[in-house]
């Protein structure tokens, strides 16, 4: 049995004004991996690539030990994939669309289905335009259950989504990899969704990976320190990812906390840096280092 | 099994759990033999990474408290009397260690701290 659900290697894709560079990452079976990144870092572009939406210009994606392009069609059958704004025909009834999408998975399970759309209080009577946007994202989330994919993909699943449905997407997420043999990826910009259950988080900035790591790793390593200027004096700097000035004191970021601990200046303040603090300060401050 | 996790504790989500469980199981809370639930299952229940529990899981069973064995769980491991008691020493001896640091913050002697320890050894007589 393969190791990894997911394993990407030195990826590459070039638009016009963007170009994501040198993507390595791998997801292990039975983990749950957060994508995170800013707007505009990436992320989409990553996931359009697992599932061939868009070409590669380099590098090597395989799902389950197996290329997702070499082997398309087998592979697709074992990926769920939630959309942003999840779109089906406007105007056809949830039922018909289930209907359609059904037939087109190999391991369709109707009874899960039917199970799921009482538990999210679908109503298979109405047409997809009429339902909220929670609503949609539930339809599309007991679609891509119900043909027990083994690779879940979700790209900002919980953007726009209420505080109690998130949870509860959270929860089912976690509940789903209680077979060893399954594993999701989902991309968010919300971190405090990845507080939580994530197993790893995959860091993306200006298309290019910073890191990926178990997340227990991230809280252990990382911190942010707070001190006077003297915290810019020339030996501790190479320690520094961000460093971010005020009229008071300086902040900055390190991904060395145990090394840095020691050369610290007396009264220097750690804090344990969260996901959204590095992301922030990535954007902000990695420019001055 | 009870694990309460606090996300705003500056303790890592594992030393939590390791804790929690060490104290149950030297208070007798959780007995020998007594089957834990599995890591996945725990990561569940607590919302919180599978990486998190396996890691809190190891320590456990590195220092002895609990046994993995393959395919069938995990079990509270049974515990040597003397090796327990040691360990109830230990944590004794870690509590005193902390009162006597803030005593000696707080400038308070060694007769000092003798006599309240006598006063608080009466009091439960």
């Amino acid at each position: 049995m393969m190791e990894y659900a997911l394993e990407i290697k030195g990826l590459r894709k070039e638009y016009k004004g963007f170009t994501l560079k040198d993507v390595s990452f791998a997801l292990p079976r039975g983990t749950i991996m957060g994508l995170v990144g800013p707007n505009g870092a990436g992320k989409t572009t990553v996931i359009k690539l697992i599932l061939n939406l868009i070409r590669r210009q380099a590098g090597e994606i395989t799902v389950f030990g197996e290329d997702v392009i070499a082997r398309e069609k087998a592979i697709k059958s074992r990926i769920g994939f939630v959309h942003e704004t999840p779109s089906f025909v406007e105007d056809a009834k949830l039922r018909d669309i289930a209907a359609a999408v059904a037939p087109l998975y190999e391991r369709w399970d109707g009874g899960l289905f039917r199970s799921l759309i009482s538990e999210f209080g679908l109503p298979l009577g109405k047409k997809f335009k009429k339902l909220s946007h929670g609503m949609k994202m539930k339809f599309s989330l007991a679609l891509a259950l119900a043909h027990e994919a083994d690779l879940l993909v979700l790209d900002e699943p919980t953007s726009g989504l209420d505080p109690v449905f998130r949870r509860e997407l959270l929860e089912r997420l976690s509940g789903l990899i209680q077979d060893e043999g399954k594993a999701v990826l989902f991309s968010t910009h919300i971190t405090s969704d990845l507080e939580t259950t994530a197993d790893y988080i995959t860091f993306l900035h200006a298309g290019e990976i910073v890191f990926s790591l178990p997340k227990d790793e991230i809280h252990e390593t990382w911190a942010v320190v707070k001190a006077g200027p003297e915290l810019l004096n020339g030996k501790l700097r190479p320690l520094f990812r961000a460093i971010r000035e005020t009229p008071h004191y300086i902040e900055a970021l390190t991904s060395d906390i145990r090394t840095l601990k020691a050369a610290l200046p007396a009264g220097a303040v750690i804090e344990k840096a969260s996901i959204e603090d590095i992301m922030v300060f990535m954007d902000e401050g990695a420019a001055h280092v | 099994m009870k694990v309460i996790i606090s996300n705003s504790s500056p303790d890592p989500i594992y030393e939590q759990i390791t804790r929690q469980v060490k104290a149950q199981i030297i208070s007798g809370d959780l007995a020998e033999g007594q089957v834990l639930p599995s890591i996945r299952r725990l990561a569940h229940d607590l919302q919180i990474s599978v990486i998190t529990t396996k890691r809190a899981y190891d320590e456990l069973e590195k220092e002895g408290f609990i046994n993995t064995v393959g395919g069938k769980g995990t079990y509270v491991a049974v515990q040597n009397p003397e090796l327990l008691r040691e360990k109830k020493m230990k944590i004794v001896e870690e509590k005193l260690a902390q009162a006597v640091d803030e005593a000696k913050l707080m400038g308070i002697g060694e007769d000092q701290i003798i006599h309240m320890l006598q006063l608080l050894f009466q009091e439960d007589e």
